[in-house]
């Protein structure tokens, strides 16, 4: 097992140097640092001596690659690529391009992201479970097909109205909880509750009408017809083992996304004014700060390397017909 | 003077390809069963006919050209207000001996359809149907005082002569574009139920009761029944956008139901064109790695896990933000805004297909491993067929369902991702119009008391029609090619 953990962080070095690298490309070459100068002091007609002097500044001003006025090995440290993408794997982000702290600013930041993310997830999971349960029980019937028709068209709405709908209705409307903001310690609870009953009912659609096929899967095999030949009753054929089997591909897909769930969610951050990763990404987007997308770029891509490994080896936990090679 | 922009070209080429895989699949039992039952399911068919009206307001949008400036005689000095941009150009080309001169306004065919809803502006919100402004302004009396209230619409509602008949008015409006509407539909129907009957050769009677009777192997009656609500409605809203505006004005004064309208070619496009891009690279690489294997394999797949690993919104608003510095510093390399914008809709294609071919590769690469150790591609093989005959002839029409499925499947949610992109700023330009866009500028108004809804809403309805169509679609194509994939998926 460990010999196998290990080989695949192994596996994954490769593939976060293709990350860097392609990221390097985006940022570096198909736009030089003094694109970016002129771009970030917003004029056209920028002179020199301040593009120099932004470059200076934030520490682009080194060659790309290669320092031929370096010594020794400061020849390949003293570059962009080593300063600026290479530290990342150390989780050395740098500074931002308004002078912050990366590093210190995604420590603070996921926890609110994670306050989020963590209680959609599993309030999510219990509703879409419990929710296609109850179709698949009733399959075959006018609850099941209008069931289905709810599904696809909760699926068929935006992200974008359940999130408007969501603060006009229980936030304006009935001045149930704050529309926006957050705070620390328990008080937060209050500013939470509006982002994650958005954030549930948008997944009701996509997770439900999954889940449901997964069931219906496990239903039609054989040992849920010896079971029912038993004479076992359709609820304990349902629970005791349509559920359980049905519930390997749903934890397996659970573990996947578990890491990434630190990243926040964009939309629904900035939205409610969570300060999270999510809205950090976001704003950072929206200032053209390069160098914290990129981090979050290469933190993303760790989490979801990391998430691909978890799903591995869960599978093998759970379904012990699964042998990992 | 056609203008024909990169994305228009595209479009073309996508119909073209279109039009050569209905004739490839007409020809091909293996493929033509699978859409002969979509064609007989009633929510593939209802869906197919909604999409088909998307689709053909998206092909009018594509069809651009440089209006032609009409040179201005002596005397015709009253020009009217909308082209006042114009008139210069016109002045000159009056003096200069007669030539055709075209305007650098880029127009599409549906602008000059919708030429009365593009030209109607107000000064700034209208409520649907109001015949007064949405905020009060002073309005000065004819005594000379000023007094601070609703002043009345230029167009909407200005043909009214008692605004207190509107609701009236609304009403002999509806009736006459439902009836309108009625009798495009029966003329229509009544050429296919010729048809039907031509088919089946009896009379028309018979054709029209076994339509109705639902003894036809197409679902015609539903078909009809769809059309005529979509002709219907429409119909009515032709008649009612005549004279006012029917899902209100924006903050400048636009028409929202004309924004809505040339919304639909930038969400078909972005469904469309992203996959029509993604294509080529997905099909190759997959089929490469899963015929090949070895080294290929493992350079095609580690090539698509480190793309898929780089979370898609940061590496679209990374290409984005890249996009927007050469922009800013190439801005004299584009001729126009709309060209400008054009490149960037075209660029945002791109790069979200590079975000999701890599599933589609996955499928591929899987499909193709098992096929290669099928008996008649060992046989070929053990032939001496090349390569490339093996998997144009053998491996290629064997997963074409898979692409299929694909292509239809990612439609909806691309669309949806333009909306979201565009509220992050890295969607289409902020010139364009989108949906996105719509629902992005009707945010911010939604503080005001009373609230702004009516963009939100349009860019809701519009979006939401057309994505439930393309779901239910989806979902008619999947069963159709893949029985066994519909029950996993």
């Amino acid at each position: 097992m460990s010999a196998y953990i290990i080989r695949r962080l192994l596996y994954a070095i490769p593939i976060l140097i293709g990350v860097n690298l392609i990221t390097f490309v985006l940022f570096f070459v198909v736009n030089s640092p003094d694109d970016m100068a002129r771009m970030q002091l917003g004029d056209k007609r920028v002179t020199e001596e301040a593009v120099q002097a932004w470059k200076a500044d934030h520490g682009y001003d080194r060659p790309l690659l290669f320092n031929s006025q370096a010594q020794g090995l400061a020849a390949l440290t003293d570059t962009i690529f080593f300063q600026k993408s290479v530290k990342l794997f150390a989780f050395n982000f740098g500074t931002s391009d308004s002078g912050r702290d990366i590093g210190y600013d995604i420590r603070q930041r996921m926890w609110p992201s994670l306050a989020i993310a963590l209680p959609v997830l599993l309030v999510g999971l219990a509703i879409n479970i419990s929710y296609a349960l109850m179709i698949v029980f009733f399959r075959a019937t006018y609850i099941d097909v209008g069931s289905v028709v709810l599904l696809v068209a909760m699926m068929s709405i935006s992200g974008l109205f359940y999130i408007i709908s969501g603060q006009f209705l229980i936030g304006k409307l009935f001045h149930l909880v704050p529309i926006s903001g957050y705070d620390t310690g328990l008080e937060a609870a209050k500013f939470l509750i509006l982002p994650v009953i958005v954030g549930v009912v948008g997944g009701i659609g996509t997770g439900t009408r999954l889940y449901r096929t997964f069931f219906l899967e496990e239903i039609n095999r054989d040992y849920v017809r010896t079971a029912r030949a038993k004479g076992l009753r359709e609820r304990v054929v349902l629970f005791r083992h349509v559920l359980k089997n049905a519930l390997i591909p749903i934890l397996t897909g659970v573990v996947a996304v578990l890491p990434l769930l630190f990243m926040g969610a964009l939309i629904t951050e900035s939205f409610f004014g969570i300060p999270g990763l999510g809205s950090y990404t976001i704003d950072a987007i929206n200032r053209q700060d390069f160098a914290i997308v990129r981090a979050m770029v290469f933190l993303g891509s760790v989490l979801y390397i990391l998430g691909l490994i978890l799903t591995d080896i869960s599978y093998t936990m759970v379904d012990p017909r699964v042998r990992l090679a | 003077m056609p203008v024909i922009l990169t994305t228009d070209a595209l479009i073309f080429l996508l119909i073209a390809v279109a039009l050569g895989y209905g004739v490839y699949a007409s020809q091909h039992e293996h493929l033509r069963a699978p859409w002969r039952s979509v064609a007989r399911s009633r929510v593939g068919v209802a869906a197919l006919v909604v999409i088909g009206f998307y689709v053909l307001i998206g092909l009018l949008d594509s069809m651009h050209f440089h209006p032609r400036i009409e040179p201005v005689r002596a005397g015709e000095s009253a020009v009217p207000a909308q082209t006042d941009a114009l008139r210069a150009d016109a002045g000159d080309a009056a003096a200069a001996p007669v030539e055709a001169r075209y305007s650098t306004q880029v127009l599409s065919v549906l602008d000059v359809i919708l030429t009365g809803l593009r030209e109607r502006q107000e000064k700034t919100f209208s409520a649907p149907f109001a015949t007064h402004l949405f905020v009060k302004e002073p309005i000065e009396q004819p005594d000379g005082t000023i007094v601070r209230g609703y002043p009345p619409l230029e167009h909407g509602g200005a043909h009214l002569k008692d605004p207190s008949r509107r609701g009236f008015d609304i009403a002999v409006r509806t009736v006459l574009g439902a009836i309108k509407g009625l009798l495009v539909w029966m003329a229509l129907t009544a050429g296919l139920v010729w048809l039907v009957a031509h088919a089946r050769s009896e009379d028309f009677n018979d054709g029209a009761s076994a339509i109705w009777q639902r003894r036809t192997d197409v679902p015609w009656r539903v078909m009809l029944i769809t059309l005529a609500a979509m002709l219907v409605l429409s119909f009515v809203a032709a008649e009612l956008a005549a004279g006012y505006h029917i899902l209100g004005t924006d903050k400048v004064g636009e028409d929202v139901f004309y924004q809505s309208l040339k919304s639909i070619r930038t969400g078909l496009v972005i469904g469309t064109l992203t996959t029509l891009v993604m294509l080529p690279a997905a099909v190759i690489l997959g089929i490469m790695a899963g015929y090949f294997r070895g080294i290929t394999d493992d350079i095609i797949q580690y090539l698509y896990t480190t793309l898929n690993s780089i979370p898609g919104v940061l590496l679209i608003a990374a290409a984005i933000l890249m996009l927007q510095v050469y922009m800013t510093n190439n801005a004299d390399q584009f001729a126009s805004l709309v060209e400008r914008a054009d490149l960037r809709l075209l660029f945002l294609c791109i790069i979200l297909g590079v975000t999701s071919w890599t599933g589609l590769c996955r499928l591929l690469r899987g499909e193709s491993l098992k096929l290669r150790e099928q008996d008649y591609v060992q046989a070929a093989s053990a032939l001496g067929v090349r390569h490339a005959t093996i998997i144009s002839r053998h491996i290629l029409p064997n997963v074409l369902h898979i692409v299929m499925i694909t292509v239809v499947l990612d439609f909806s949610g691309l669309v949806l991702a333009e909306a979201v992109l565009s509220y992050v700023n890295i969607g289409v330009d902020p010139t364009m119009n989108s949906w996105g866009n719509m629902i992005n500028s009707a945010r911010l108004e939604l503080a005001r008391e009373p609230i702004v809804w009516w963009s939100l809403a349009a860019a809701f309805v519009f979006m939401f029609t057309l994505v439930l169509a393309a779901n239910l679609f989806a979902d008619v194509v999947r069963d159709a090619f893949d029985p066994r994939l519909a029950r996993v998926k």
